[in-house]
């Protein structure tokens, strides 16, 4: 059993992998070839932050069962490290690709310790009073960053939470300018690079998950009492969960804000920390293949529907919850069940017959 | 003077979010759900108040009853369709059908009523109270939300604790299958605290657009999670916390942005909830439950 | 379930692609074009356009979502106008227009779809933060962009061929400053400002930097957020409190008719002076217009002048929409028709490519000047800005009456 179990971990894996690398080759080929749409070659890099983002969420919502609703705010957080950093080295470092990568790592980094922040409470709270406070945690960093002012001149770098507390000396430069955000962003985020951190995210989700601790922690998610009962530390893997999932989200915010000549802190509010949790409800808890196809699709379903005009979004509401009942009702599953038996019936009967007359 | 008038002024919009967050928790209590469709059934009431007054000359009294019969079955029309069928599984799948139900009600008012906003119409009257010579200022508004918000909490309460059905609510809120080997409905039970919290949000729609007058499709969203916040704060599932929950944000949120920055009062008002909640897990009034081995 | 689930992402899959390449397939040209930017692609892409025959203007606005009010605004005013010069006969165009929520990302999407269509000229985007990153796309594209109500200054410096019809925001919180001082308005200034909008903070520093130029008093600066501007009780009992005889209100008319309600209210009668956003006020349904009486804004359009252009569009708008248009879906309406007076003038036709009509465009905006509804005799800077003389406005009776 045990081993059957293991084989079936490392098939889906391997599939996980598979398909991403696969998905990735094909379009890296028709984007070099000019193949794509506008759209569809824009849809690229946001689709993989939201990837990152959703397994990222994953690994918090669904192998450690708990309800996060500021995932957002770590998004940001990476997002204007990310920002500031690349603002910084924009004359120092020539290399694209090495300064796309410095602001990411530092964006992840920062973001890491403001989940490290957060994740105390994990110690103490549980269940939808971790929800609101991660739901605070995300409304303060976006308060923040809503009035972070950040100068550059040849003297050095200048924080302050007001416009004229920054005196730059001659061709000093803002890089972000409070409620106005950042503009006039060097767009350096690549596809490569997104495909690159969506493996980095692979491996070391689906490694914590078959960790010890963590094949552990999902086995009996639902009872804290029985895992601790068995030795298993289960606060400290859950503070690792949370912070490795901010650090993740953190690059992945770093890699969207390089993505845009512009960013503001109004875009990393309450409702992206939600929709990201839709697409990891929707794809299935502690299902990492799952987040990936429903982000996917779920991220292009509002594009689809553009001809939709002003019914667009009302559709895409009918959509998700037509889904969700769907996906997740007790009562349909029982209704489709039902119908695949009669199917099958329907299939055997014909056979049967066939067999006869051919007979 | 100032700071009676900043108090007054907090304790007003935190009555509002305090009936907002009555029906908050006490869909939480019995349907251990996150309902954040509720937010979006409050601007549907005012939308309808506003309709019943400006369209059809209704009295404004008596658009508040519209609103609440409107409401009241759109509560149980919700239910029925978008949540009753995950009734069982995880309470995440049944969160994420309210986010499709609040995106739904928003555009669905965005087509009927338009989105230029509306300047709702205060149902008060009364000119405003003026003590010390002018240096003090309270509103008819005032008055009548805070009057109300005393009202309906204390109405929940004896509900809950003498009729029947509210004893119902409270058995199925403690533990649902032992609930229903006594002989209750579960399901009318919860369709019930639906319709009544859906009641609620109208009444708060037409005092939450009388105070502050701008009405449009997004009204409800951030008055919304104000008042989660406050019933979380207050101890979610209990009625006198989310009263109290209310009160006491409406008035942080005042006093921050009178007293320390305006600018970061939102930061304020949400790092005071995280700290209440640590030194409070549950709340100010919650009950903190053992877990069973 | 695991199985359902996987049948059915596969099946929403292959309709996704399906759709996906279906619009590939049509719109292949005009996607190298927008990548490329190469003669030969361009070439087929436009043969679609001028076998309609029309020139394919885009635009992109919040059309849903809490910014709404100015998209759709933005649309009707545009839809009215293209609908007029479409009736001239001469030169038509078609007009296309995509959503962009209030938000910069989306934008990118809404303007990618909107190239894919084959869109030879961007009117729009209509708020400043999706304008901003909309901007940096169309200078890299080589595709001309005039926004109707973006007022940031971001947005112009992104590229040269970046143009507004509306005042930037320092502007605006400059000649609000002079006018105040120059008049002897107030002596003891009061502002309420959106500290998370880049158009209110935008006006409130170039305010604050031009008050202590010409020596105005600033007593209270009280700022509010999207998230908690549901109530500004507090904001205006402040500037009571702290005595102010004048309250300089940067933000629209949504918020301004909550604060003249509550100051109202409670029996504080400072004047209060607004901008351009605060136009529409007096037409917000259910707003009491005797609360206004008294209220002085600087705005480049008044829904009752007597002017006979001005006339003529506000009786098609409320025939459309049933309401009364705000400065918004008057700024649109101007933008079709620059765009549509810079076509004549340059020649400009539905076959040529966008990068073509790029380059007329922003040799006839820097030269030439347009008389609208939002001002006589604009003209343009090379940097984008327009230039129109602010004309301040007092409400008397319910109406606008002009003030020197």
């Amino acid at each position: 059993m045990r081993i059957k179990n293991d084989r079936k971990t490392q098939l889906t894996n391997f599939l996980t992998y598979a398909l991403v690398i696969v998905a990735f080759v094909i379009l890296q080929y028709m984007s070099e070839g000019k193949m794509l749409t506008k759209s569809m070659q824009g849809y690229l890099i946001p689709i993989c932050v939201y990837i990152v983002l959703a397994v990222s969420l994953n690994l918090v919502v669904g192998i450690s069962g708990e309800l996060s609703l500021g995932h957002a705010g770590f998004m940001g957080v990476g997002a204007f490290t990310g920002v500031i950093i690349a603002g910084i080295f924009r004359d120092t470092i020539d290399n694209e690709i090495l300064r796309l990568a410095l602001s990411m790592v530092c964006g992840g980094v920062l973001a890491g310790v403001a989940g490290f922040v957060v994740g105390i409470p994990v110690l103490r709270l549980r269940g939808d009073y971790l929800a609101i406070v991660t739901l605070a945690f995300g409304e303060i960093l976006k308060n923040i960053f809503g009035n972070l002012y950040v100068g550059k001149d040849i003297n050095g770098i200048q924080f302050a939470f007001s416009s004229e507390a920054i005196k730059l000396a001659e061709g000093g430069k803002m890089i972000l300018k409070g409620p106005m955000g950042a503009a006039g962003i060097k767009k350096i985020a690549t596809f490569p690079v997104a495909f690159v951190l969506i493996l980095i995210t692979l491996f070391v989700v689906l490694n914590l998950i078959n960790s010890k601790e963590g094949r552990a922690i999902k086995a009996i998610r639902d009872n804290r009492i029985a895992a601790e009962s068995v030795g298993i530390n289960v606060t400290a893997f859950k503070l690792k969960a949370f912070v490795t999932s901010a650090f993740l989200a953190g690059m992945a915010g770093a890699l969207f804000a390089l993505n845009y000549s512009s960013v503001n802190a109004s875009q990393f509010n309450f409702n992206t920390s939600i929709n990201i949790l839709v697409f990891v409800v929707l794809g299935g808890m502690g299902n990492i293949l799952g987040s990936i196809i429903s982000t996917t699709v779920l991220y292009l379903v509002p594009e689809l529907l553009r001809e939709l005009q002003d019914y667009r979004m009302i559709i895409y509401a009918i959509v998700l919850i037509v889904v969700m009942l769907v996906t997740w009702s007790p009562k349909v599953k029982q209704m489709i069940q039902v119908v695949q038996v009669r199917i099958k019936d329907l299939f055997k009967k014909k056979d049967k017959k066939g067999g006869s007359v051919n007979g | 003077m100032s700071f009676l008038q900043y108090l007054i002024n907090g304790i007003s919009i935190g009555a509002v979010y305090a009936i907002i967050a009555l029906g908050y928790t006490m869909v939480y209590g019995i349907a251990k759900m996150l309902n954040f469709a509720h937010g979006d059934v409050i601007m549907v009431g005012a939308y309808i108040s506003f309709s019943a007054t400006n369209y059809l000359g209704v009295p404004a009294v008596l658009s508040i009853f519209i609103a609440m019969a409107v409401c009241t079955i759109l509560g149980i029309i919700i239910e029925g369709l978008a949540y009753k069928p995950l009734r069982g599984t995880s309470s995440l799948a049944v969160l994420i059908t309210a986010i499709g139900v609040s995106y739904f009600l928003q555009n669905a008012a965005q087509l009927i009523w338009g989105a230029t906003p509306k300047n709702f119409t205060s149902i008060v009257t009364s000119a405003p109270i003026s003590l010390f010579g002018g240096q003090l200022t309270i509103t008819g508004e005032v008055i009548i939300t805070i009057v109300a918000s005393a009202v309906i909490m204390l109405a929940l309460h004896f509900f809950t604790t003498k009729t029947k059905i509210g004893k119902a609510m409270r058995a199925v809120s403690e533990d649902r299958d032992a609930a229903q080997l006594m002989g209750i409905n579960v399901n009318r039970t919860i369709s019930t605290t639906f319709a009544i919290g859906s009641a609620l949000a109208a009444i708060a729609g037409v005092l939450l657009c009388s105070t502050v007058p701008t009405l449009q499709p997004t009204t409800g969203s951030m008055p919304g999670i104000r008042a989660f916040t406050a019933a979380v704060f207050g101890g979610i599932g209990s009625i006198p916390g989310a009263m109290l929950g209310g009160i006491l944000l409406g008035v942080i949120e005042t006093f921050s942005k009178a007293y320390l920055s305006s600018q970061f009062s939102d930061a304020i008002v949400f790092l005071v909830l995280i700290i209440v909640l640590l030194v409070k897990p549950a709340g100010l009034l919650g009950k903190q439950v053992q877990e069973k081995v | 379930m695991k199985k359902l689930f996987a049948l059915l992402m596969a099946a929403v899959m292959v309709i996704a692609m399906f759709a996906g390449c279906g619009s590939s397939e049509t719109q292949q040209p005009t996607a190298d074009s927008g990548e490329t930017q190469g003669a030969e692609a361009t070439g087929e892409a436009t043969e679609n356009a001028a076998a309609a025959g029309a020139i394919k203007l885009g635009m992109c606005g919040p059309l849903t979502g809490g910014a709404a009010v100015y998209g759709t605004a933005v649309k009707e005013g545009m839809e009215i106008a293209v609908e007029e010069i479409n009736a001239l006969g001469g030169l038509q165009f078609e007009l296309k227009t995509a959503d962009d929520e209030h938000n910069a990302e989306k934008a990118i999407n809404a303007y990618n779809s909107l190239v894919d269509w084959g869109m030879q000229i961007m009117a729009g985007p209509v708020t400043t933060a999706p304008s901003t990153a909309v901007a940096g796309e169309c200078a890299a594209d080589g595709i001309f962009m005039l926004t109707p109500s973006a007022s940031g200054v971001d947005v112009i410096e992104a590229g040269d061929n970046i143009f507004q019809i509306c005042f930037t925001d320092p502007n605006q919180g400059t000649a609000s400053a002079d006018y105040i001082a120059e008049h002897k308005l107030g002596t003891k200034i009061g502002v309420i400002y959106d500290s998370s909008d880049a158009y209110s903070s935008g006006i409130y520093e170039k305010f604050k930097a031009q008050a202590e130029v010409v020596g105005l008093e600033i007593v209270c600066a009280e700022a509010f957020t999207a998230d908690n501007k549901s109530d500004l009780t507090n904001q205006v009992t402040a500037c009571q409190k702290a005595g102010a005889d004048l309250v300089f209100l940067p933000f629209y008319a949504v918020e301004a008719a909550q604060v003249l309600t509550y100051a109202n209210k409670i029996g504080y009668e400072p004047l209060f002076f607004g901008c351009d956003g605060m136009d529409g006020i007096l037409t917000t349904e259910g707003f009491d217009p005797t609360l206004a009486e008294g209220l002085m804004l600087l705005t480049p359009f008044s829904a009752d002048s007597e002017d006979e252009k001005t006339q003529s569009f506000v009786k098609k708008y409320q025939e459309k929409t049933g309401i009364v248009p705000n400065q918004f879906a008057a700024d649109a309406y101007d933008v079709i028709y620059a765009i549509y007076q810079a076509c004549v003038d340059g020649g400009v036709t539905a076959d040529m490519t966008a990068e073509e009509i790029n380059e007329i465009m922003v040799e006839q905006f820097t030269s030439m000047t347009f008389d609208g509804l939002t001002g006589a005799g604009m003209t343009w800077m090379e940097t984008g800005e327009v230039s129109k003389s602010p004309m301040a406005v007092v409400i008397e009776n319910g109406v606008y009456v002009g003030k020197e």
